[in-house]
């Protein structure tokens, strides 16, 4: 004997609308973790591993990848998607440990306020860094500084 | 013939099956005497053919008879006796000894994250709870065709074989960090019935369930830690099933 049942114990009251933050951070993390991948790893493959490989880092390796558009983008895009997958990875471990509810909200608080000030902070130095400060020494210097 | 049988047939297999002395150790409780949980040691000569419910039983039987624990089937089918055996969520009627390594002591406690009752009884209801609460039953709109039954092709039904075999031993819920340190997380036991009518052709109310695990204490909570998978003692595929409801719920549709 089979039975119908309309609508047995009616379903609770699903979800009110809005943007489901849950589900957003759970994409977000996987997404900018693929990103991530080819970012970080290119990142320490060019200053590391490629030409002089680590001894080639000083002041002039820096300011050269500095003051070059691609590289610019490439650390702003490793910035904010790692600084916020970052944060976010954060706030999930906050939640898991932080059960008093003052503590938690402090503690998350004081996440966002850091990753906005990072995030500020870190593209403000990628685009305005000036990779030749007066009064160096040139052979510190990247060598387009004493081109011009 | 049949004792005949027997009576010529060489030594009975007890005689052969090696015997050695498994140090248990158990943590006790009892609520109307301890105010913390104590380990209680037990030396016992057991059998290569016990297992760990075999032991808990001479403990019982031939020792302390205050030794609370849950069991029924004792063959893996009803699911009463999942606890802790050695830091793993196990079947006590599982687990052979042998299988464990018997030169050091045998550790035996309640499952964690669910309120400790007495000795190795949990309080079960708040799993309950959340396996209720993803409405596990079929649901539908419609009567059969003819009055009968629910036609389904068999690849219909082998696309939720697997969740089909939970036993509600609540293993898995209770050896995942998240439920341990998260009280409102559903649990892995729940989105795996939830699993099992979400991709079952007959039900009409996926579309329910998959909303209802979309919430904040739903399928997003799951970190991939894959310890539901290994304590499983009906190997169902427990972190494939929720990432699979996952997937569900993403496309909107199962
Ligand atoms: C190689 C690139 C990376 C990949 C592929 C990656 C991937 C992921 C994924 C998929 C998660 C979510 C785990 C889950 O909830 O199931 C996660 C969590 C997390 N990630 Fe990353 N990530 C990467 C780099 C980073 C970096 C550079 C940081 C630090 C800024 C970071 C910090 C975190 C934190 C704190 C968590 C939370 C851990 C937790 O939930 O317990 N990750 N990562
Ligand atoms: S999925 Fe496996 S471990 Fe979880 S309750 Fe069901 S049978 Fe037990
Ligand atoms: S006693 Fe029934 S599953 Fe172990």
């Amino acid at each position: 004997m089979t039975v119908s049942i309309e609508t047995p114990r009616a379903p609770r009251t699903v979800r009110r609308g809005g943007i489901n933050w849950e589900k957003w951070g759970w994409i977000y993390m996987r997404v900018s973790g693929v990103a991530l991948v080819v970012l970080i790893f290119g990142h320490l493959f060019v200053n590391l591993m490629i030409g002089d490989g680590v001894k080639a880092l000083d002041f002039a390796f820096v300011g050269g990848k500095l003051s070059n558009p691609f590289w610019q983008w490439w650390d702003t895009l490793l910035l904010w998607l790692a600084l916020i997958h970052g944060a976010n990875g954060m706030r999930t471990i906050t939640n898991d440990y932080a059960r008093n509810n003052l503590v938690n909200l402090i503690l998350k608080g004081a996440i966002l306020a850091a990753t906005i000030v990072l995030l500020i902070l870190g593209t403000l130095v990628i685009f305005t860094f000036d990779p030749c400060p007066a009064g160096a020494a040139a052979n510190l210097l990247p060598t387009f500084c004493s081109a011009g | 013939m049949a004792s005949d049988v027997l009576e010529k047939g060489g030594p009975r297999a007890h005689d052969v099956v090696p015997t050695f002395t498994v140090t248990m150790i158990v943590r006790r409780f009892d609520p109307e005497v301890d105010n913390e949980p104590r380990w209680v040691d037990y030396d016992l000569q057991m059998h290569g053919t016990d297992r760990v419910l075999d032991a808990l039983h001479k403990i019982k039987w031939e020792i302390d008879g205050s030794l609370a624990f849950r069991r029924s089937c004792a063959h893996g089918v009803c699911g009463s006796d999942a606890m802790r055996i050695n830091g793993r969520n196990r079947l006590a009627c599982k687990t052979l000894l042998k299988d464990l390594d018997i030169s050091k002591p045998i550790y035996i406690e309640a499952l964690k994250g669910l309120p400790l009752e007495k000795d190795l009884i949990v309080d079960m209801e708040p799993f309950f709870d959340s396996f209720r609460e993803v409405q596990p039953f079929l649901m539908s709109s419609s009567k059969p065709k003819d009055g009968k039954e629910r036609l389904q092709s068999s690849e219909e039904r082998a696309r939720f074989d697997d969740t089909t075999k939970c036993i509600l031993c609540a293993a898995c819920t209770s050896s995942c960090p998240v439920f341990w340190t998260d009280g409102q997380y559903f649990g892995p036991a729940a989105i795996v019935n939830a699993h099992r009518f979400i991709f079952d052709s007959r039900d009409e109310g996926s579309q329910v369930r998959m909303d209802i695990l979309n919430d904040r204490e739903g399928v997003w909570r799951c970190r991939t830690t894959f310890n539901c998978t290994d304590a499983c003692p009906r190997g169902i595929q427990v972190t494939q099933a929720i990432a699979e409801v996952k997937q569900a719920i993403m496309r909107g549709k199962p």
